[in-house]
């Protein structure tokens, strides 16, 4: 059975939304944000997602499909947070703000970000006191090994040689 | 009985199965078999890439500036899928470094720089002195050892899928010497002149994997080989088997079906219906292997194309660069329009000819005008359907299409894009010249990409869960700490009561203090490190000065 098909339709919402938990959409995570869809909200407020984000849930709500929000933020490719570690003056300022737990530290020590755990949210960045913490770009994701080839080049027309 | 001994056993005369669809194409083999199988001289510069097959790198155990001698270890086998790495020659290792490799895109990947002495200096190397004493167990280490991974093209780590195999249990051992593409005729060559050595590795691989049957299959349009190769069984209990010409019958799930009349099903592996198959090369790599005691630092590798003066099989080193081979052919460069590494359908377009040969380099073509032709502009699907009936996984090419431009994955998932073996036998007869298999190609990468994604949001749903019910903890444990220490680890649920509380009430104060003390701190923090900054610019900015 298709997993995007079962549990409520909260549920089935909340597993389109990219889970970044970033709170760009004005929520506090995806789920609310998922609830608030199902309540009316429109559905192009989640940046992270992008098109494809909106096209699925367009599907799965029965919208039309619009475009991103520009109130939201724009579509980033995924980044994730790095700690400038000698800059690092052990806050913990940073692990408060992030949602995932991703950073690891104590008072007075370094802090450091697991990459893995990392879902490039950026509300780590606002509360670091020296700007120590830097979004880079997802190595890995940035591009596809396999590019399809371009549009049609040239399509018969038998019209071009009636005329 | 299993139904891989049933079905062999029904025919007394062993007539190969049909295979689905197909295309009929020219071989051009004729040209490289003219010429006997002959070694490569050695090369000043060797690159070595330690990903030899799937991506995987092998772990480096030399430096730079190492000096190596012949079947040294350089690099042992770590994640699965990795291949251990030997020094194909004696030399200096000049640095280990990112290089272009022969994949499919072009890309910089780690390899290690050999620079060769001429001496060809060897270490010992200790023969196996009866290979049939040993048991499969003792096989496979010896053959993991060896660094041999599949050498037909796809290089999957023989011991690993032996190790694969012995789980499921093996009644059929296929060495396969089909060899369907035209142009390449690396196999041919190696039994045309070294019959009797593939034979005994296939004896080897069929003891490593406990199979009751082995066969040997060619096609039978190579009289050559097919004459050596009964020469060297006549006393042996391998059978040979011949399929009539056509592409792809060497694919690996095509020849399984051609020999057992069985289908392999989808994602599963070879082995879950009791068969393995192994490319000739991989076989002759296992002889050298045991009865030489020498890893896999060589390959037979073809080396055609019209503009090439003597087209030849050579034996070359791993990490020969590709010009180095082409000018020891004498390569007419007016003529020399591009280079494939493979077989003219499944191969790859070399972006420059400084790559190294690896250890799946079974052919390499060197491209002209008259034989490649430039791409034919892509014309709309007309829908006639050639390519649903060339195609041997019996998909509907052209819906596959459709799906792939509409990048509708659900539909592709559905109608079977992860069967296509991209044999490239639907764009071959498409008559619109739509190049199918790229698109193919892009969609499983994209496929690949959203699984990943899925995964990882599933993945960061069940951490913000778990942050949720930490932080919910926590506040209903001291109602009126701040989170204060949020980094604390999870506390286990019964733990001493009283003394918890005692110990809260003791932190509560603790906390307060220290939030006081702590904001102090960071104030002061925050002002050390912007001193240390604008010191750090006004010292660069009177370097600047007194630089210039």
């Amino acid at each position: 059975m298709n997993l995007a098909t079962q549990g409520s339709l909260v549920d089935q919402v909340n597993r389109l939304l990219p889970q970044t938990q970033c709170g760009r959409c004005g929520f506090e995570g995806c789920r609310p944000y998922a609830r608030a869809i199902v309540e009316g909200e429109s559905i192009n407020r989640c940046p992270p997602g992008g098109t494809d984000t909106i096209i699925h849930l367009a599907n799965l709500m029965n919208e039309r499909r619009q475009a991103l929000d520009p109130g939201a933020g724009n579509y980033q490719l995924p980044t994730v947070a790095v700690i400038r570690e000698a800059e690092c003056i052990g806050c913990t300022l940073c692990i408060q703000a992030c949602p995932l737990d991703a950073i690891l530290g104590a008072a007075k020590l370094m802090h450091t970000v697991f990459e893995q755990e990392c879902s490039g949210c950026d509300l780590c960045v606002e509360p670091c006191p020296v700007d120590c913490i830097d979004m880079v770009p997802v190595s890995k994701d940035s591009h596809l090994p396999w590019q399809a080839p371009g549009e049609i080049r040239s399509v018969y027309n038998p019209l071009d040689s009636m005329s | 009985m299993r139904l891989v001994n049933r079905l062999l056993g029904r025919r007394s005369d062993r007539a190969p199965y049909a295979i689905f669809g197909g295309i009929a194409t020219d071989a051009y083999k004729t040209r490289s078999l003219r010429s006997r199988l002959m070694p490569v001289p050695i090369p000043e510069k060797l690159v070595l890439p330690l990903s030899q097959n799937l991506g995987v790198d092998a772990i480096a155990i030399v430096e730079a500036g190492d000096l190596v001698q012949k079947f040294q270890l350089l690099a042992e086998a770590g994640e699965p899928g990795s291949v251990a790495l030997h020094a194909p020659t004696s030399g200096l290792v000049s640095s280990i470094s990112n290089a272009t490799v022969a994949d499919e895109f072009g890309s910089q990947r780690l390899c290690i720089h050999l620079q060769s002495d001429g001496e060809n200096r060897a270490i010992e190397t200790v023969p196996e002195a009866d290979y049939r004493a040993l048991d499969h167990l003792q096989l496979l280490e010896r053959i993991e050892r060896a660094g041999i991974c599949g050498l037909g093209g796809a290089g999957f780590p023989s011991a690993q899928k032996l190790s694969l195999g012995m789980k499921s249990g093996i009644d059929l051992l296929i060495i396969n010497a089909v060899e369907c593409e035209p142009f390449i005729s690396a196999d041919e060559a190696l039994i045309r002149e070294r019959g009797a050595s593939v034979v005994v590795g296939a004896e080897i691989l069929k003891s490593a994997c406990l199979a009751s049957n082995c066969i040997i299959v060619l096609q039978e349009d190579r009289a050559d080989a097919i004459e050596a190769l009964k020469k060297a069984l006549e006393n042996s209990s391998i059978e040979l088997m011949t399929l009539a010409a056509g592409y792809p019958v060497g694919g690996e799930k095509q020849i399984i079906q051609a020999v057992t009349g069985m289908e392999v099903p989808s994602h599963a592996y070879p082995a879950s219906i009791g068969v393995l198959v192994f490319n000739a090369g991989t076989a002759y790599a296992v002889y050298k292997a045991m009865v030489d005691g020498e890893p896999c630092v060589s390959r037979i590798t073809t080396l055609t194309g019209a503009p090439l003066q003597t087209p030849k099989n050579f034996e070359t080193l791993i990490g020969t660069s590709v010009s180095f081979l082409f000018d020891l052919c004498g390569i007419d460069t007016t003529r020399h329009t591009g280079t494939i590494v493979g077989g003219p359908l499944m191969g790859i377009q070399l972006p420059t000819l400084d790559v190294p040969v690896m250890k799946t380099s079974n052919c390499l073509i060197a491209m002209s005008a008259a034989e490649f032709p430039p791409d034919e502009p892509e014309l709309a699907c007309i829908r006639c359907g050639f390519c649903a009936e060339a195609c041997p996984a019996r998909l509907l090419p052209q819906q596959l299409y459709a799906f792939s431009r509409a990048h509708d994955h659900e539909q592709n998932l559905a109608h079977g894009l992860f069967d296509c073996i991209e044999c490239g036998a639907c764009a071959y007869v498409c008559p619109s010249h739509i190049p199918l298999v790229q698109y193919y190609r892009s969609s499983k990468a994209e496929i690949r990409a959203q699984q990943r994604r899925q995964l990882q949001s599933q993945h960061w749903q069940r951490q913000f869960q778990q942050h949720q019910y930490r932080i919910k903890k926590q506040q209903d444990e001291a109602p009126h700490q701040i989170s204060g220490d949020a980094v604390g680890p999870l506390k286990d649920d019964e733990p001493d009561k009283k003394n918890r509380s005692r110990e809260d009430g003791d932190k509560t104060e603790a906390v307060v203090f220290s939030r006081e003390r702590a904001k102090r701190e960071i104030a002061e923090a925050v002002a050390r490190v912007r001193a240390r900054k604008a010191g750090h610019i006004a010292s660069s900015r009177t370097d600047a000065k007194s630089d210039g």
